[in-house]
């Protein structure tokens, strides 16, 4: 989908301000927040793919007025919400209003550390050859999807090489809206910062992106 | 957790820490998470996963060639070899500096960066001044890093589009010949392996 989350290449948004000595929460709420997002996906299911669509479609004044952890407790709580385990009425009164669903699994402390091990590999086996090879010239689709989709507007329509070939991923513009995992060959492809920002690109350099076959074709 | 703070008081508290608190305690009271396992995870990443990690592999990559070769061949595998794996690093992939390429890691699209080797992102990094510029002004970004690269140097900037995580590994500060591993991880800053900065030169290290 494109809309405020897909920043590439937006002017206005102003300086970057790093902070000296940043602290790794600013808020007591923020750590209860990153946690609980975390912890959640147990319970819930969701792939990451579907938990970063969520976060996007949050209203574009929303998101953009939104600070990091806000957005993350916002689409928490809309994931929580699509799967049934807690209600608006349970979060205005602050307690379970409803008995919990039978059989589903919470997130012990135990397994935390071996779950953050395993995190969650998106490489699968290949089923059918790599249509591209390293130094192949590809043009990226110009679709835009009202869907999840990781190709960002500045790159798409562009013609691009392929830069490195990184095996056979889960396609998470399909597998964002339950579609499934549809394996797909994944590439890295380089663009030429003159192809993207024509004469206003600061050269020499170029960006590069992850792209899957189905965001590809021969240029 | 429990201890009666002067300001623990809901009157007092702001929204965020509101909502955030009925959330924690209808899930707990559900049985959907375990306020353990919520301590844990705030530990680990506050605590014990950080830019540490990736200054191990870079003074580690410095210092022995073929650690290197192998770190440029599959950074997965290598990264793993010093224990840091899994979420957000299930794929590393490094890009190395040289004198003529310069390397910038961004996520235009959220906040992909790679935690076992960083752990979390700071929050300039998921900001969105820097999600837009880092693709189309990148000197402009590394001006306000107070880094300037030379005029004719490449600048990549690597946009985190997939589930591939990137760490730049920067080129070896001068004058640090002979160096021990850990010496050499002293130089090595967060911003380094995310393009925004540089090593510390010898002069530069805390004493």
């Amino acid at each position: 989908m494109t809309t405020v989350h897909d920043m590439g290449g937006v002017h206005g948004f102003g300086a970057v301000e790093p902070e000296a000595d940043e602290p790794m929460f600013h808020a007591e709420w923020e750590r209860r927040a990153f946690a609980v997002t975390l912890a959640s996906a147990t319970p819930g299911g969701w792939s990451i793919d579907e938990s970063r669509f969520t976060r996007e479609s949050l209203p574009p004044a929303e998101y953009l007025t939104s600070s990091y952890y806000e957005i993350w407790f916002a689409g928490v709580v809309n994931l929580l919400k699509s799967r049934g385990l807690v209600t608006d009425e349970e979060l205005a009164a602050g307690h379970a209003l409803e008995p919990p669903k039978p059989s589903v699994k919470a997130l012990k402390a135990a397994d935390v550390a071996a779950t953050l091990g395993r995190g969650g590999p998106t490489e699968r086996e290949a089923t059918a050859p790599a249509r591209f090879k390293v130094g192949d010239r590809v043009v990226t689709s110009r679709a835009n999807p009202p869907t999840h989709t990781r190709l960002p507007r500045y790159a798409r329509g562009r013609i691009g090489t392929i830069h490195r070939v990184h095996g056979v991923h889960v396609f998470a513009d399909k597998n964002a809206i339950h579609a499934g995992e549809n394996p797909a060959w994944l590439y890295n492809v380089r663009f030429e910062t003159g192809e993207l920002w024509g004469p206003d690109a600061q050269s020499p350099g170029a960006v590069h992106c992850d792209l899957w076959e189905p965001h590809l074709e021969a240029a | 957790m429990s201890a009666h703070h002067p300001d623990d008081d809901h009157s007092h508290l702001d929204a965020m820490t509101l909502r955030v608190r009925a959330l924690e305690t209808v899930l707990t009271e559900k049985g959907y998470v375990d306020p353990a396992a919520l301590d844990e995870l705030i530990d680990i990443y506050e605590n014990r996963v950080g830019p540490k990690n990736g200054a191990r592999v870079v003074a580690r990559a410095w210092s022995d060639p073929a650690y290197r070769a192998r770190l440029m061949e599959n950074g997965t595998e290598a990264i793993r070899e010093l224990g840091y794996a899994g979420r957000q690093g299930e794929h590393l992939v490094v890009v190395e500096n040289t004198p003529g390429v310069h390397n910038m890691v961004v996520c235009t699209l959220c906040s992909c960066y790679p935690w076992p080797v960083l752990g979390l992102p700071p929050v300039w990094y998921k900001s969105a001044p820097y999600r837009s510029r880092a693709v189309n002004d990148p000197r402009g970004v590394l001006a306000e890093f107070g880094v300037e690269l030379p005029e004719g140097t490449e600048i990549n900037v690597w946009d985190s589009t997939s589930e591939m995580r990137y760490l730049v590994l920067p080129m070896r500060p001068e004058g640090t010949e002979g160096w021990s591993e850990e010496d050499l991880a002293a130089l090595v800053t967060r911003d380094a392996m995310i393009g925004t900065g540089l090593p510390l030169s010898p002069e530069e290290v805390p004493a």
